[in-house]
């Protein structure tokens, strides 16, 4: 079991809990605006873009290549990129907090 | 509407797959205060599609385009197993299946497509055939794949859905045979470098191709199919997945009297033509402004973006459909994306990363100008080409096949 907290463009906090399945998945499950995940999960469509929150980044681990080149053109994108629908809920994302990312 | 709520309307949606759920969420992010209704005759609550023939005939589990809270929650009426027989636009009703009436102010098309069960002669005495279009559809290939001893299928159709069932079911342990009746696979779609990676990368993977395959009847006998060729070849099948393409559902429409082309016709805003009811997704006919010219797309983009643009255009607000076409593919460990439109191109340029994973991308152009990229593992020329297409860029070919070239944008445009 993992908490996990987002927080929407609109500053709006929701706890969640998940034990599997991917971060994209769980905020689509609760309706976390901003969190489309259009592509259903295959890291194609960049529509679960997130921040994680700099002191979560050794639990979250960085982007892999294709995130990152997923978002290479991406205005939004920075160092705490990810998109969420390639992060796996597990007990070690215990605790992280992830804010949406804008979009155009 | 005269006092410019929409309090009292009725928005009815016919079809809840991913344009027509994407539409009724947008609507209620515009302002809509009415009621909602969607109607689909699948009794499933809506699912990703394009999982169907990759990830979920492998694990069984469908990915919900919305959680069953969300329709509560935004106050959207979910019929589901219920079909719409006609549409009456003189009374703004839609009739449905049990006979009743429902009312609607604003009315939207988002009926898709069905699979095409070609006339091929007794082929309706087939054992185990199926297209592959809904959750239940994989369902019965699973568990007919599941139940069979010998697990030999054959695949008529060498497009995606084709190729992506292909790779699914060899995963899974099966002995699989696509029988493609042009002489490449996905020809209808792409370049002839493409059909060959994808040839190759199946014939690695254990899977028989066959081209100019033309299948001319089905014989069963206990309870094995005998798939006959007019080339005079047979292939013996257990399992057959029918992936030939799809016919657009514009029966509703037709009736109705709207305008239909290759697809119902809708305007940049995807109203038809009659200003209360709006037609979305795999069965619109539309104009795609970046390419100027009417297009028919099968693809979650175009039922997404198009779902936008009438859920604003419905709340009174007008944007203009103007988005690049783009598809995505999975195959074994292979991601492929593409973006635009590749017909009527007259060069291709491919370049190679230098890279220990297969990274490829094939630029198509018409003269200076490109109009779609096929990127093979390599979301970064995704990425690129969606600008440069975006942009009308002018590319500098040259640097653009030399892979030790840095692939940033400012590397690449003249």
């Amino acid at each position: 079991m993992a908490k996990i907290t987002f927080i929407t463009r609109d500053n709006e906090t929701i706890e969640l809990e998940g034990t599997s399945g991917s971060v994209m998945q769980l905020a689509v499950d609760n309706n976390v605006a901003g969190i489309d995940g259009d592509c259903g999960g295959v890291c194609s469509c960049a529509t679960c873009h997130v921040h994680v929150a700099p002191e979560h980044q050794a639990k979250t681990g960085e982007a892999t290549e294709i995130e990152t080149d997923m978002l290479e053109l991406n205005d939004y994108a920075n160092e705490q990129s990810r998109l969420c629908c390639q992060m796996e809920i597990s007990e070690e994302l215990d605790g992280i907090v992830l804010q949406v990312a804008e979009s155009d | 509407m005269s006092d410019n709520s929409t309090k009292n309307s009725i928005c009815v949606v016919i079809g809840a797959s991913h344009a027509g759920v994407n539409l009724a969420f947008a609507l209620r992010k515009e302002g809509w205060e009415g009621e909602v209704l969607l109607f689909d005759k699948d009794p499933e609550l809506p699912y990703h599609r394009p999982p169907l023939s990759k990830t979920y005939l492998q694990n069984e589990e469908v990915n919900l385009l919305k959680a069953e809270d969300s329709y509560q929650k935004d106050n959207i009426s979910l019929n589901l197993g219920v079909s719409v027989n006609s549409i009456n636009r003189e009374n703004k009703t839609i009739i449905l299946s049990d006979g009743s009436h429902q009312p609607y102010h604003k009315l939207v098309l988002a009926t898709g497509a069905r699979p095409i069960i070609p006339p091929i002669p007794r082929i309706e005495n087939a054992k185990n055939l199926y297209p592959l279009r809904t959750a239940a559809d994989v369902t019965n290939i699973r568990n007919a794949f599941q139940n069979s001893i010998n697990k030999r299928v054959v695949i008529i159709g060498g497009g995606y859905i084709g190729l992506e069932t292909a790779a699914s079911i060899k995963k899974l342990g099966g002995t699989v045979t696509v029988l493609e009746r042009e002489s490449r696979i996905l020809a209808r779609v792409t370049a002839p470098e493409m059909s060959d990676f994808f040839m190759k990368l199946h014939s690695e993977n254990g899977v028989e191709i066959l081209t100019d395959k033309n299948v001319i009847s089905i014989d069963v006998q206990d309870d094995v199919n005998t798939v006959n060729c007019a080339d005079g070849s047979f292939y013996i099948a257990d399992i057959i997945v029918v992936g030939v393409g799809i016919r657009v559902n514009t029966e509703l429409a037709k009736e109705a009297q709207l305008v239909i082309e290759n697809g119902i016709l809708i305007d940049e805003t995807a109203c038809t033509n009659d200003n209360d009811i709006y037609a979305i997704g795999d069965c619109t006919f539309h104009k795609n402004p970046h390419y100027n010219r009417f297009v028919r797309l099968e693809s979650v983009q175009n039922a997404v973006d198009q779902a936008k643009v009438a859920a604003a255009a419905i709340c009174g607000k007008k944007i203009i459909y103007n988005a690049i076409p783009w598809f995505w593919s999975d195959q074994f460990n292979v991601k492929l994306q593409m973006v635009g439109l590749s017909e009527g191109y007259n060069q291709l340029f491919i370049r190679k990363e230098e890279s220990e994973t297969t990274k490829i991308s094939l630029w198509y152009f018409k003269d200076d100008t490109l109009l779609a990229v096929d990127a093979i593992n390599n979301p970064k020329a995704f990425v690129l080409g969606t600008k440069f297409i975006k942009d009308g860029s002018k590319i500098d070919t040259t640097k653009l096949i030399d892979a030790s070239v840095l692939f940033k944008p400012l590397n690449l445009l003249i």
